[in-house]
């Protein structure tokens, strides 16, 4: 287990330098303007655009470039442009919100995606199992902002049983902190409890085929006990790694279309802010670390499952 | 190639077998080609066909935007009217008041001009915007699909037949874009873009060019089709029909194109009815966050966050656009759904890898 572990963790150090080689590529490379000018923004003063040069040495060899913009990032040096503000501590600013949002989020929709995967799975063909199904294609299909704009327009404006915007953090008020949530978790765990309702509905009737279930029925098990014990559990294992990928993601800036339609200030509102004026490093922080933290749990989601399933860490590859 | 060892799915479905009947290739125990079992299984999946129905609705719909703007509503889609008055049912009204507060929908009370009504305070005809919006809403969606699709299959026969060195820069390089955060990669690509433009050769696009947020999706959702299409090419290429091709002097590139590729037909076909949709998704996500579709073009998730800022007295700016795309992602979905099971349905357990993927990349909205 400790190999593997180590093995993962190389792997995950390659994959990082590698996201932050692309950021800093697109950032600087890619697109066809000068990168100080790009650095700036749209509307940036030619004076400003003479201080990024100098600032960030666009004459050095580009290696040296590509440390010296890293080392920004990370020892918290980096300045927007738009308000001349830190980027990181903007970005540990926002942080609760984000996080807030996200694990709530994650709560409801692994909740109710295992529950609605769960009987649409064990009544395989009824019409639960059909109204479920119908339901979820319809959660993966229905665009963010159309779910927070109806929830925005018809919860809290037309019967104003919610408030409509703003962060309450935890420590001040837990009630209010939830209260403020409510709408936003909802909205972004709709399209997961879509997802994993599907695919858990597919992996547990892949497992009823299985010997091991035809087996405990033969001895005389009762159907709840092998549903829940035998084929639930055995099927919430490509769950996890699902969860680890989804986690990561929406964790860091993955949530930003609620975090705008519902003004609650994370990371993911900074990230909107910074394009609406064409200020790029914020979004250089943020889009590096918003990788990071994938990368970082599909990693642990890598330890979890070889954990649960040793023919992974036995096996040769680490992948 | 005179031995077919192997039921060639490639044959198109019109292709009349009776020439053949005993002929192994194409041909299986009732007679039929798979693509004309697939046809008639899709034909029985009345909810599958309903949605390609629908779907052809809402392209009917896009198509006709000349038509509707020159003979019904006489006005294009950035015409304003700020300032006019039309007559609706008898009754002189103002496009747009003094508060600013646009007209709203007159059906055909004004002989179909401002049908849906008026967008904010510029006084643009909604519907004429609707339909073409749209336009640019399923162009992108379509056309960034095909470029997902053909990048995702290449590179996935590459590094499954390959395997070795090839299979490690590939799997690797996807492995990066698989890292980020899908809207945050789009932004971060659509931002940057937006400033110089781009330049890539003798390629050279501007900054408002739609074909930035097209190959930016595309770029974006290959990883997420082309490792399953790897994972099938793995598992396939030490079939025996690939021995006897290899036994007969075929080179790499016949059996990846020839042998190879037919196989994975259905699988492709699933894959790109589902990215359109997963598509145009993401362009509505862009296009709202201001890093998608740049002024003086517009589409569906553009005109969502125009109408999102008058959400509370104009409702219908932000729902209109938002239902569209939620119908037309809606029907591909089902659609492909069902074409999935009509072209492979034994294909449980690829499946569900296949919406991992998907999961994984809708997760990020």
């Amino acid at each position: 287990m400790a190999r593997f572990i180590v093995r993962r963790l190389a792997g995950m150090v390659l994959v990082l330098f590698a996201v932050s080689v692309l950021v800093f590529a697109i950032f600087n490379l890619i697109p066809n303007s000068p990168p100080a000018q790009r650095l700036a923004g749209k509307n940036a003063t030619p004076t400003l655009v003479k201080s990024i040069e100098k600032d960030w040495g666009f004459d050095e060899p580009l290696p040296v470039q590509y440390f010296e913009t890293m080392k920004k990032i990370f020892t918290g040096e980096l300045i927007s442009y738009g308000d001349q503000l830190n980027v990181d501590e903007r970005i540990v600013e926002g942080i609760p919100a984000s996080f807030s949002l996200a694990i709530g989020a994650a709560v409801i929709w692994l909740f109710f995606g295992v529950l609605l995967g769960f009987l649409s799975a064990t009544r395989a063909g009824g019409w639960l199992d059909r109204a479920i199904t119908i339901g979820s294609v319809a959660g993966i299909s229905i665009p963010v902002f159309l779910i927070a704009t109806l929830f925005l327009y018809f919860l809290t404006y037309k019967v104003e049983l919610f408030p409509a915007s703003g962060y309450v953090p935890l420590l001040e008020n837990p009630i209010q902190w939830a209260y403020h949530l409510l709408l936003p978790w909802f909205t972004l765990a709709i399209l997961n409890i879509g997802f994993y309702s599907r695919v858990l509905r597919s992996n547990m009737l892949d497992v009823m085929r299985e010997d091991y279930v035809r087996t405990a029925r033969a001895k005389g098990l009762d159907e709840r006990r092998i549903m829940i014990r035998h084929v639930l559990r055995n099927s919430l294992i490509p769950i996890i790694t699902l969860f680890g990928l989804d986690f990561g993601a929406t964790l860091f800036g993955g949530a930003i279309i609620t975090e705008v339609i519902f003004s609650l200030g994370g990371v993911g509102q900074y990230a909107a802010e910074s394009i609406t004026n064409l200020d790029l490093p914020p979004l250089m922080a943020i889009t590096i670390f918003g990788a990071f933290f994938v990368v970082l749990f599909n990693a642990l989601t890598d330890v979890v499952y070889a954990y649960l399933d040793p023919r992974i860490r036995l096996g040769s590859s680490a992948q | 190639m005179a031995f077919e060892p192997q039921p060639d799915p490639a044959l198109p479905a019109g292709e009349p077998d009776e020439g053949f009947p005993a002929a192994p290739g194409g041909v299986d125990a009732e007679g039929h080609n798979p693509w004309y079992l697939a046809y008639r299984r899709l034909r029985r999946n009345r909810l599958a066909l309903a949605s390609l129905a629908l779907f052809g609705l809402i392209v009917v719909f896009v198509l006709a935007a000349p038509l509707w703007a020159t003979h019904v509503a006489h006005t294009g889609p950035n015409t304003t009217h700020t300032t006019e008055k039309i007559t609706v049912d008898g009754e002189k009204r103002e496009v747009v008041d003094v508060e600013g507060k646009p007209i709203g929908p007159v059906w055909f009370g004004a002989g179909g001009r401002f049908f849906l009504g008026a967008d904010g305070g510029l006084g643009r005809d909604e519907m004429v915007r609707l339909m073409y919006g749209g336009r640019t809403s399923l162009f992108i969606g379509l056309t960034s699909a095909l470029i997902t699709t053909i990048l995702a299959t290449i590179l996935g026969l590459l590094a499954g037949y390959y395997k070795g060195w090839t299979d490690g820069i590939i799997t690797r390089t996807l492995d990066v874009i698989w890292s980020f955060p899908v809207v945050l990669l789009g932004i971060a690509l659509g931002t940057a873009l937006a400033v110089g433009g781009l330049k890539i050769g003798p390629l050279e696009l501007s900054g408002n060019s739609i074909w930035i947020p097209i190959l930016i999706i595309a770029v974006v959702y290959t990883p997420y089709m082309a490792r399953p299409i790897r994972g099938e090419v793995l598992a396939m290429r030490e079939k025996e029909f690939v021995e006897s091709a290899v036994a007969q002097g075929a080179g790499s590139l016949r059996i990846m194109f020839g042998e190879l590729l037919p196989n994975l037909w259905s699988t492709v076909i699933v894959f790109f009815t589902l990215n359109i949709a997963n598509n145009m998704l993401l362009e509505a996500s862009l296009s709202f966050l201001g890093a998608g579709v740049q002024a003086p073009n517009s589409s569906w998730g553009k005109m969502v966050s125009l109408g999102a800022e008058s959400i509370y007295t104009s409702p219908l700016l932000a729902f209109a656009p938002g239902i569209l795309i939620l119908l037309t992602v809606l029907s591909l979905n089902v659609f492909g759904d069902g074409l999935r099971d009509a072209l492979d349905p034994r294909s449980k357990v690829r499946l569900t890898r296949a919406e991992a993927a998907e999961s994984a990349a809708g997760g990020a909205i």
